[in-house]
């Protein structure tokens, strides 16, 4: 039966090839336009690191005070170094690291290069075990060498093909800053997206790679200065890196590993305790108003997924409604102008099951053939999204299996639903009056 | 054409569904393209937004040391760094600087009218720049005069400092003295002694396009101090009219020719204003297309099925047309009646349509910090789809006017 319904489909869909090209259009351009914004918006909406990010936290400490907080009563969402260097000492967390964003210059062994500047961070041992960092060769450093602020470094593999030709290079050294570094590890392709150990600094999204990882002891120590955010709310009392140390400006990023319920709620006592005792020493003259959240709240907060991409995708899913109301509107003429046919079906004994079955299987044909142009169109979208998009962002989204499925997916199911109506009245269909008229 | 109205709507009830689809899309088209043009209109206002700079002239390089110096022999090389700039034949002045108009870097401090003032004025956008960031940028100073070299000083990375002397732009000039009398008076940015304005210069654009910057739009300040910051540092090259090419392919050669020890990134180590604007406003430039493209797709589909729709009632309704041509109509009385059974469609549409449309920017406006979209829009949208309306069905009502009295005689 199934086969005979989709010859009759196909039949009724010739028939009127203007009105069939037309619906077609439609259900491709709105299911392209939904599908293209919503890669996007998937790429940049996704947990980049689903397994863990519920046990990862990032605190915020209210330095500042009521003067330094914005409308909503949000602390300063990064750290000074006071505050960054207590929490580190206190070590209260499993795993934790503060860093912050360096951009040093590294000089390539042969003379005759330009010396290169890359990104990276300057980050505690922790750093690696806790945000799960895959590595190619060696590993992260230890805490001994946090403790005496050693000269090590864990590069990149694109640094590592630049530098060594991608070699096993654990053991052999870099230059940077003019300073020799001893290799102790290269990362295996990590670039997570969005940045959410350093939010702040990374505003989210970057097509920079993390090239160069440090011991942050160290990077302090040869005054490696900071190339990310500060902000301050009094200028700092003494110029340099070094006085920056000292100010109250907020420059350092800060993320802590607490495996269940219970280390939440003890680490959340504990900053509250901190910033109790920071009142009473003097240095708050304000009750504690930290915040703990964990990733996916963090970057919820931080409002990490631009504005820009969800009205983009609420506009192209108003696209598909009003393409698939149009639909709707041409199933119904086109079922009821055949009145007559299904009068003749319905007398010679065809149940309204029958009906259904045919009318929607038709509505179906249409879904499926729009879902096929609009996987060809959703392919031009996305390859073209760089276009009407940060190329930041516009490097994500990508067109994958399961987004070709659920674009055809989303094509025969909608428009299926669309021919819900025009269905129903074409069952209704009274056949006496039909036979009578004819 | 009036007396035509009730028979039309007693024959819409035998379409009700159709007519209430047609109605529905008309709706939802509208709503969506008064906002899509409402984002576009904003967009298109930021791509327009003006620097101050003489941008067809003017090229930014962004400079890195490679290793790392005392401020004293980065200012030498800064120095040293600008003469040589300055002394090539196709650039007509070059300067340092902390960040540059529209994109670069930099940083901004709030700005308060006394020393102790708790809750600041206003917020301002702060440039570094010696006495040739003025004509190496090609600002235009409306009034007062330009910095002295003796008020110069160099500043080394992270220095705070309290300049005696300030140039402000003309937008912060008046959001802090009202009155125009600006000139000769002082203010403070988070600095312990006052800076008095000596020069006012309109426009002067915000090192940055985001929403904060927006809500202080073209408040900047420029103190007299030469940057020597270790992390790197803008050279800001303003090239003789006509020769921005050969100055962007000469400036980094002169550069390394006084050091190789820097870093200028050969992707986007140099860059003019037109590159700037361009990378500076993607976001806004791409929103725009989107929903242009978004808006011409939706407006053609609802014409198309509005063309559909009618086209299936007319071939409906041959016969009828037929006897009342028989009983006498005229083609135009034909042609009338669809038209206006189109624009009584039309209206219902657009009633529910703007009650939409304004529903969807006031929910935007509290989700998405978007603006009130003005009722302009909605009034464009309304008059646009009613034409849209008329225009697709003129076809098939012309048709169904060209339908022979005999038709009435035939049987289907």
């Amino acid at each position: 039966m199934f086969a005979y319904y989709l010859e009759l489909a196909i039949r009724s869909l010739k028939r009127s090839p203007g009105l069939t090209v037309l619906m077609v259009l439609a259900i491709g351009f709105g299911v392209a336009a939904s599908m293209t914004t919503w890669s996007v918006f998937r790429a940049v909406s996704g947990d980049p690191i689903p397994w863990k990010s519920s046990k990862l936290f990032v605190p915020q400490i209210d330095s500042w005070g009521p003067n330094g907080r914005g409308a909503d009563g949000e602390p300063p969402n990064a750290m000074d170094y006071n505050d960054a260097m207590n929490l580190m000492r206190d070590h209260r967390a499993r795993l934790q690291s503060a860093m912050y964003q360096i951009s040093p210059s590294v000089v390539p062994s042969d003379a005759s290069k330009h010396p290169l500047n890359i990104g990276g961070h300057a980050v505690f041992s922790e750093f690696f075990p806790m945000l799960d960092v895959p590595f190619l060769y060696g590993s992260g450093w230890s805490a001994a060498d946090d403790a005496h602020r050693a000269a090590v470094v864990v590069i990149s593999s694109k640094l590592n093909q630049k530098l060594f030709g991608g070699a096993d290079s654990v053991g052999r050294t870099v230059n940077v800053e003019g300073k020799d570094y001893r290799v102790v590890g290269v990362l295996n392709d990590w670039n997570p997206q969005p940045r959410y150990f350093d939010v702040v600094n990374s505003g989210g999204f970057s097509t920079g790679i993390e090239d160069i990882f440090l011991p942050f002891t160290r990077a302090i120590a040869v005054d490696m200065t900071n190339n990310g955010n500060t902000n301050c709310n009094a200028v700092p009392a003494e110029s340099g890196f070094v006085g920056l140390q000292h100010s109250n400006c907020v420059w350092i990023a800060y993320m802590a590993e607490l495996d269940d319920a219970a280390a939440v709620t003890a680490y959340r006592q504990y900053l509250d305790g901190y910033a109790r005792e920071q009142q009473q020493s003097g240095r708050f003259n304000w009750p504690p108003n930290n915040r703990l959240r964990d990733v996916p709240a963090w970057l919820d907060s931080q409002h990490v997924v631009p504005s820009d991409t969800r009205v983009s995708l609420l506009v192209a899913i108003g696209l598909l409604l009003a393409c698939l109301v149009n639909t709707a509107g041409l199933l119904l003429a086109k079922f009821l102008r055949r009145s007559g046919e299904i009068g003749v079906r319905r007398a010679l004994g065809a149940p309204r099951q029958a009906i259904y079955a045919q009318f929607l299987i038709e509505a179906g044909m249409v879904g499926l053939a729009g879902g096929v142009l609009g996987l060809l169109l959703t392919g031009v979208g996305v390859a073209s999204v760089s276009w009407v998009l940060p190329r930041d962002i516009a490097a994500l989204a990508r067109l994958d299996v399961p987004l070709l499925l659920l674009t055809l997916l989303v094509a025969v199911v909608s428009t299926t639903l669309a021919g819900l109506y025009p269905t129903f009245r074409a069952s209704r269909v009274q056949p006496a009056w039909q036979l009578k008229s004819n | 054409m009036s007396l035509q109205i009730k028979p039309i709507l007693l024959a819409l009830r035998r379409h009700k569904a159709g007519t209430v689809l047609i109605a529905l899309q008309i709706a939802l088209t509208l709503a969506i393209v008064c906002n899509a043009l409402f984002i576009i209109h904003q967009r298109v206002v930021n791509l327009s937004e003006r620097s101050g700079v003489d941008e067809a002239n003017v090229f930014v390089i962004t400079n890195q040391w490679a290793v790392d110096r005392s401020t004293r022999a980065i200012d030498a090389q800064v120095q040293a760094d600008l003469a040589a700039l300055r002394q090539l034949s196709s650039v007509r002045d070059a300067a340092s600087a902390t960040g540059y108009p529209l994109q670069g870097g930099g940083w901004d401090n709030f700005v308060t009218m006394t020393p102790d003032q708790v809750k600041p004025t206003t917020d301002s956008a702060v440039y570094y720049g010696d006495e040739h960031l003025l004509d190496a940028l090609g600002l235009r100073l409306v009034a007062g005069r330009n910095f002295r070299p003796d008020e110069v000083v160099a500043v080394g990375t992270q220095q705070a400092i309290s300049p005696p002397v300030v140039i402000v732009s003309k937008a912060l000039a008046r959001r802090l003295f009202p009155d125009g009398s600006a000139l000769g008076k002082s203010f403070y940015a988070m600095t312990p002694t006052p800076t008095t304005i000596v020069g006012i210069v309109d426009p002067l654009h915000r090192q940055g396009a985001s929403q904060w910057d927006k809500a202080h739009a073209g408040q900047s300040l420029i103190w007299p101090a030469r940057p020597d910051d270790a992390r790197g540092i803008y050279y800001i090259v303003r090239a003789k009219s006509g020769q921005l090419a050969a100055a962007m392919s000469e400036a980094p050669k002169a550069l390394y020719a006084q050091s190789r020890m820097r870093i200028i990134s050969p992707t986007d180590g140099i860059q003019d204003y037109a590159q700037i604007r361009h990378h500076v406003f993607d976001s806004d430039r791409g929103m725009a297309i989107l929903m242009g493209i978004i808006s011409v797709v939706l407006l053609a589909i609802t014409a198309a099925g509005i063309v559909g729709l009618t086209s299936f009632w007319v071939g409906q309704r041959r016969k009828q047309i037929g006897v009342r041509r028989a009983l006498g109509a005229t083609r135009h009385d034909i042609l009338s009646y669809f038209l206006t059974e189109n624009l009584l469609i039309g209206f219902a549409g657009v009633v529910v349509g703007a009650l939409l449309a304004i529903v969807i920017n006031l929910w935007m406006v509290t989700r998405f910090e978007m603006d009130r979209m003005s009722l302009a829009y909605v009034g464009v949208g309304v008059i646009a789809l009613l034409l849209l309306g008329q225009g697709a069905v003129f076809a098939p009502a012309l048709r169904a006017s060209r339908v022979s009295p005999v038709e009435a005689t035939r049987s289907v």
